[in-house]
Formats: structure tokens, sequence, C-alpha cells
């Protein structure tokens, strides 16, 4: 206030009531340094396989070229005769992938549709805890069922199918990812706030088309990357694929036929015994870095798909 | 009353409304709505103006447990709109509403409008393109938008994406629309941009708005209901309730010794 006289300057002391109290702030470094380091954890596991991925990778390319890898059309490290083309593999893990997401997708999105925008609130909470039990179930425990039950019930329809084959592995893998998809959609159209629903009713809709045209598309973000987790998720499943699809790499997109992914051939080689810096041995690693450099093109994809898409209510 | 010879639009008789968890949201309301007018509602917050304008277009349909006793009776049909026996929808197709938050679709300026005509089977490009237009002119936006019409609707200002709703509501050729608090969340020039484009929609349709803003029902409304804890408090022409209310609880609202 303006009629009040100023204090005359002083030297300034800290007084002990507002000293920097030393213990508290160490406590606080201490604490903050342990939850740096868990975080850490994650992203130095990450740095540390993409490292070992590309060390032995390199040793694999000096003795094979990088043409032939991408180009020969056989696939056969452990041969007398070796060949070192990756396209088998790849054409193995792309169809049942494929496969996988033309049974997911549909069925996911639709039970995500019905889940949030149809099924009273007592049927969803009924519903949704048993797709969920789904994830639960170990993908081995799939693998078989595809082999057991699924292979034997598709040869009733067509009998020249073989025993190993890439559409059974693909549709049971599907049926697994199918609670990742309707989960995390859900979650999404959920998400969507009442307003923009009321809205759309307003106008006159009914559910079905509020629910298409309008939630649907205002969660496209969200789907999407549900179904970028589900990519993933197919072109990295190992267990149903190496039991069910079978061993040998073969170059074809027939799901009529058998065929082993990336990931059948690492879990194959893997459990062999091979010496260390073999080309065999080299090879896995080779491989896994297509399948990493896979799984990562479709995240950025899906990271774009997801900006370009983004909410904005 | 004055004006007594105008039409009725519609008309609440002996109104409640129960929402689920039982709460009696509505007690025994009856008042008229005068074709072509502006009619205003009025009353603090939780007086139930909003859950009584929700009624007219069965918005509460939407959440399981809500009930309704009494009639909401739409001419000329002479029909209960609260019936169960009439369908919901139908009753929106014409009834359309506008909300106090701006909430238009994930969609361009275009399909928001259209999306009226979309929901009744209507496809056809040219008719669409015309009543976009005249919804959009109607709305008093046309300028603003037609050189960028396939836009994306969030990209308008807060203002314009409420024209848009109005927009929206109007392509239809609704005969009562609703307006909820419509300008709550707009700033003064936008506010009145709508109340100016409210008292122009009157030559086509019913209006009923609901305010906690006595100022803009004094500017625009023809007729006003003060509401106070679910029930009317009083019913009059809009110049009568601001200069000399029949009840002394209007009064106390009005003059800003209570609210």
């Amino acid at each position: 206030m303006a009629t009040q006289a100023m204090q005359a300057p002083m030297e300034l002391t800290i007084s002990p009531r507002l000293a920097k109290n030393i213990r508290r702030n160490v406590k606080e470094r201490i604490i903050e340094l342990i939850l740096m380091l868990a975080a850490l954890t994650a992203v130095a596991t990450t740095f540390a396989i993409v490292g070992v991925l590309l060390y032995e990778s390199v040793s694999f390319f000096k003795t094979v070229s990088v043409v032939e890898f991408f180009t020969a059309t056989e696939w056969t490290p452990l041969f007398e005769d070796a060949h070192y083309g990756i396209m088998p593999l790849v054409s193995g893990t792309l169809t049942t992938s494929a496969i996988a997401l033309a049974v997911a997708v549909p069925i996911g999105t639709i039970t995500a549709i019905f889940l949030s925008e149809f099924a009273s609130h007592k049927a969803r909470e009924t519903v949704k805890p048993i797709l969920e039990l789904l994830v639960g179930v170990p993908t081995v425990v799939f693998g078989y069922f595809a082999l057991f039950f699924v292979t034997p019930l598709l040869q009733s329809v067509y009998p020249e199918l073989p025993s190993f084959n890439m559409l059974s592995a693909g549709i049971v893998m599907g049926v697994m990812i199918i609670p990742y998809i309707a989960s995390l959609s859900e979650d999404a159209m959920r998400a969507v706030p009442m307003s923009m629903r009321e809205g759309s009713y307003a106008m006159g809709a009914t559910r079905f088309q509020t629910a298409i045209k309008v939630v649907a598309p205002a969660a496209t973000s969200g789907i999407v990357a549900a179904y970028i987790l589900a990519v993933s998720r197919a072109v990295g499943e190992t267990m149903v694929v190496a039991v069910a699809a079978g061993q040998q790499p073969t170059l074809t997109f027939n799901p009529l036929e058998g065929a082993a992914t990336i990931t059948a051939y690492i879990v194959q080689v893997a459990m062999g015994d091979l010496p260390h810096g073999s080309i065999g041995y080299q090879s896995i690693f080779a491989a896994g870095l297509v399948l990493m450099v896979m799984t990562l093109s479709f995240n950025i994809i899906g990271h774009w798909i997801r900006k370009k898409y983004r909410e904005h209510y | 009353m004055a004006n007594i010879n105008t039409a009725i639009k519609a008309e609440a008789r002996d109104l409640n409304f129960f929402y689920s968890n039982g709460a009696r949201a509505l007690k025994g309301i009856s008042m008229p709505l005068y074709e072509n007018k502006i009619t205003a509602l009025i009353g603090p917050s939780g007086c139930g103006k909003s859950t009584f304008l929700r009624c007219f277009n069965r918005m509460h349909d939407l959440y399981p447990g809500n009930k309704y006793e009494g009639q909401i009776v739409m001419y000329p049909d002479n029909t209960n709109v609260l019936d169960a026996g009439v369908d919901p929808i139908e009753v929106r197709m014409r009834i359309s509403m506008v909300f106090q938050k701006p909430n238009p679709f994930p969609k361009s300026i275009y399909e928001n409008v259209a999306y009226g005509l979309r929901v009744r089977g209507e496809n056809n490009k040219r008719i669409m393109d015309d009543k976009v237009e005249e919804a959009l002119k109607g709305a008093a936006l046309w300028n603003e938008v037609k050189d960028r019409l396939h836009d994306l609707a969030f990209n308008l200002s807060g203002g314009q994406q409420q024209r848009l709703c109005i927009a929206r509501a109007l392509a239809t050729d609704p005969e009562i629309m609703l307006f909820d608090e419509p300008t709550s969340a707009l700033d003064p020039i936008a506010t009145a941009n709508i109340e100016e484009l409210m008292v122009e929609l009157r030559s086509k349709l019913t209006i009923l708005v609901v305010t906690h803003n006595m100022q803009q029902a004094a500017r625009v409304s023809d007729y006003t209901a003060y509401m106070y804890l679910g029930e009317l408090i009083e019913y009059d022409d809009t110049d009568r309730i601001f200069t000399n209310p029949g009840r002394k609880e209007t009064e106390d609202y009005i003059t800003g010794k209570f609210g």
C-alpha cells in the first residue's frame, strides 16, 4: 500500500526455519533415482536386444549377401546345400497373420460395438471378463487346439488339407487375439463423450446408426491402436504357428499349405544344439531382426494413422 | 394472459418425471408452447428446466430406469408423445435439439448438416446439396463455410460449431426446436449471433429454450416460465414476467434477491 513506509534495507540472512532441509532433499533424490532406474530397465532391455540382434546379424551378413537374403526363394541354412532366402519365412508369417486378422478384426470390432453400444450394463459385466479370460489361456494350448480340433474339423470339409496348414493356425490365432481388439476398441468407444451420442439420437438416429456413423468414427484412433496391437501379436506369435502350421519353410501364400513362420523357425532352431558363431546360429538373429523390423514398421504406420485421426472432442 | 388466440403447438399436462434413482425431478407441470413463438425456461440450477426440455424429444429414454408420468401433447397430431406406443425416433425427427456445448460429429461440415437427412435414408446428392445450403444459410453460417464444406467440423470456432449444430437440427425441417442453454459455452459476440438467429427462426418453427441467463430470456422470448425445485412457479408473457410478475417467488428471482 502506498501509505505504508518501506522497511529500511538490512543485511539478509537465511533463517533456520526457511533453510533447505537436507534430509528431505536427499530422500527425495533417492526416490527419484529408484523410479528412474525402474523405467530404464525396460528401455535398456530394448536397446540390448536390438544391439545383440544387430551384432549377430552383421556377422551373418558377412557370409550371406543381403541381396540373396531378400531374393532367394529357399531357406535351408542347416542343410548341406544351404540357401538363405528369408522370403519363405516372411510369406508364412504374413499369411498366418492375414488369416488371423481376417478373423479377429471383424469379430473383435463387432463385439466391441455390441459391448459398448448395445449390451446392458449387466451383459457387459458378464461378457467382458469371459472374453478377457481368453487372454489368459497359454498359447501352446491354442496351438494344440488348432492341430487336434480345428484342423480335423477343416479336414472334414476339405479332406486334402494337410495336418500342418496355415489356415487352421491362422484361424485359431485370430480367435486368440479377438479379446485384444474387442477390449481395446470397446474402451475407445466408451470414451466417446455421451454428448456426441445424444447429438446423434436427437437427430432421430437409431442405435445402430449412432454406433456406426458417430461413435466408431469418433473412436477411430483407439480402434486403430487396437488393430496395430493385434497385428504385432499375430506377427510375433510363436507357439500356435510352430505347433499347427508346420516347420517346413515354403514360399507360398496358400493358406491350405503348411509353412514355417519366422518365429517358428527361431524356436525350432534355438531348441537344437547349434554351436555359437556358426552360420545357423547367426541366422536366428538375422530372422529375428527381420521380425523386429516388421513389427516396428506396423507400429510406426499405426502411430501415423492414430495421429491423423486423433480424437478432437 | 395475452395472445390467447395464438395456436398451441404442444402442451405439457400434469407432467411428472422420475430419474432411475427415484428422484422426482418434475412435479405436475402443465404449460403450453405457442406456435411460432419462443418460450424460455428460467430458474436456478437444478430446478428441472433441462429435465423438462428433454422430455419433449424423449431424450430420457436413452437411460434405463427413467419414468414419465402425465402427458406432452403435440398438435396437430393430438398425440401424447410420451405414450409407450409412440416411437421416440419419430418424435425426434420432428422435434430437434441444440445442446449446451456444441457437439458436432467427427465429420466434415457438410456431413454434419447432412446427417439427419442421411439417417432418414436420403441419398440424392442434389436434394442433399440444396438442403445443406439452405440449412447453413438458415443458421447464418453459409458465407463463412461455403468454401470449405468438406473441412472437419472441429476446425470451426465454438460459436461457428454451435451454429453448425443449429444448421444440423434445421436441415430436417423440424416443427419444434429445443435449445438447452445454447450459449452458455460461448463468448458474447457468438451469443448475440445465436440469439438473433433464434428470433429469425421463430417464423419457421416453435422454440423452447432453457437459459440461466435471465437477460437472454428477456431479450429473445415471447413467453417465459419460471421453475423452481421441479415445479412451474409462473408462466406468462415475457414482458409481464419481467415487469410485473404475479408471484413473489418469481419477483425475488428476477430481481436477484434469490438464485
